[in-house]
């Protein structure tokens, strides 16, 4: 039995430009839906949501016409990169960021909803402004909301499986994610492998489900 | 000299009704506002505050409109040198003390001397959650007075804290407000309250003015 961990590496990669990416484009929009009183959020949070009850072939196939070297964003990132956004990491990274933006949304914007309107309001009459509230008191004060949105996204970067192989392929050290590499494993009939691969990725995500909860709990005893 | 003209519509429960409060009160006074739930006390704070936005009218504060719906401007919140203490004090859970005032002004002598002010050397290092409410309640005021407010604005400061606490931080509130000689406006229910710690007193009714006085003591 010889375990290849090059798709370890590319999935934990993965993740963590997923989580990073979504961490600060989520904050602002967390922070607009959850304090906007316009039905226009409502519009928009739902189709930013879509990727909860969407199949993940289908987003999956949009986002490959959406990033083909022919469609609007692939044919925009080959002139000015010079190569391809199918098939390669960058384009995994756009489809995950995609896929697992409600889970890091839907979390952080629990948090700042969490976040008394008295310590917002306090802030403003201290004299500061939205920037300096959103890190100085919300941030610190919405610490499981935040926790729980890097978690759940890193988490479902890591498992996520149908979006990955539709636009990224199996390309060995560069696409090949381990979700992947269980699949190809049991596709192989080589089950060892298969069980081995499976079992590191229940026990990291067990381990961070109980990191989530422990704070949960420590922050309800606060 | 702060003077307001404001005017709102609010809704208490299914009814709605208008508020509509004029008055004007002279630099360093004491104004207490008392009247029954719903009657547009804590909404004049919030006014005042620029948390809420009066549908029309006006707020002036030492010559400087803060509010005037003729010319449709508008002073947020952050930009009103106003101090505000609220009902449940609002503290910053993350943040010691020494903290909450540094945040409100990054000014080390400053937050040491209003430490002093409201007798809280000893706790400087304390967070929130370590404090009685007694200790809340100066921290909330101490914070207030930080950025040298023109305007102290006290949403019924008391009224979380039991009866003999009440009276002693009710006079040192008094104390602290003749000693920085800031205009302030205390919201409160207690009519014995507002009658021993304040200059002058508005009774708010269904948002009209039934009466302003200087209490009786």
């Amino acid at each position: 039995m010889s375990l290849d961990f090059a798709p370890f590496l590319v999935s934990a990669r993965l993740a963590a430009w997923v989580t990073g990416i979504l961490l600060c484009l989520c904050f602002p929009l967390a922070w607009l839906f959850s304090r906007s009183r316009g039905r226009w959020a409502i519009w928009v949070e739902s189709l930013v949501c879509l990727p909860l009850v969407l199949s993940p072939t289908v987003l999956g196939f949009y986002l490959l016409v959406f990033i083909s070297p022919r469609g609007p964003l692939g044919s925009a990132f080959q002139s000015l990169f010079g190569s391809r956004l199918a098939f390669s990491f960058a384009g995994i990274v756009l489809g995950e960021c995609v896929s697992s933006l409600p889970f890091m949304l839907t979390a952080l914007k629990t948090g700042i909803a969490g976040v008394p309107e008295a310590l917002f309001e306090a802030s403003y009459s201290l004299g500061k402004g939205r920037l300096e509230t959103a890190f100085r008191v919300v941030l610190p004060n919405m610490r499981s909301g935040l926790f729980a949105g890097l978690v759940t996204t890193f988490a479902h970067a890591i498992g996520e499986f149908g979006i990955v192989l539709m636009i990224g392929g199996s390309i060995p050290g560069v696409t090949k994610t381990v979700s992947i590499a269980v699949y190809e494993r049991v596709e192989a009939l080589d089950f060892a492998n298969a069980q081995v691969y499976s079992i590191i990725l229940v026990v990291a995500s067990y381990v961070g489900i109980f990191m989530l909860n422990n704070l949960k709990r420590r922050e309800g005893r606060r | 000299m702060l003077s307001f003209c404001i005017e709102k519509r609010l809704r208490a429960g299914d009814r709605h009704f208008d508020l509509e409060l004029e008055y004007a009160l002279p630099r360093g006074a004491f104004l207490g506002v008392r009247g029954p739930s719903g009657s547009g006390k804590t909404t004049l704070v919030r006014c005042l505050a620029g948390l809420a936005r009066p549908d029309g009218g006006y707020i002036e504060c030492e010559g400087h409109r803060w509010f005037d719906s003729s010319r449709r401007s508008c002073l947020g919140a952050r930009r009103r040198p106003i101090g505000l203490v609220f009902q449940d004090y609002a503290l910053f859970p993350n943040m010691t003390v020494l903290g909450n005032l540094l945040y409100a002004r990054n000014d080390p002598e400053r937050a040491r001397e209003l430490l002093e002010l409201t007798r809280l050397t000893g706790e400087a290092r304390q967070f929130p959650s370590e404090l009685s409410g007694g200790q809340r309640q100066r921290v909330a005021l101490a914070r207030a007075l930080a950025r040298g407010p023109e305007l102290l604005l006290l949403d019924e400061p008391l009224s979380a804290l039991d009866e003999e606490l009440r009276e002693g931080l009710g006079d040192e509130l008094r104390r602290v407000q003749l000693e920085t000689g800031i205009t302030a406006i205390m919201v409160s229910h207690s009519r014995a309250e507002i009658n021993r710690l304040c200059d002058e007193v508005l009774e708010l009714r269904a948002g009209r003015i039934d009466g302003a006085q200087r209490p009786v003591l």
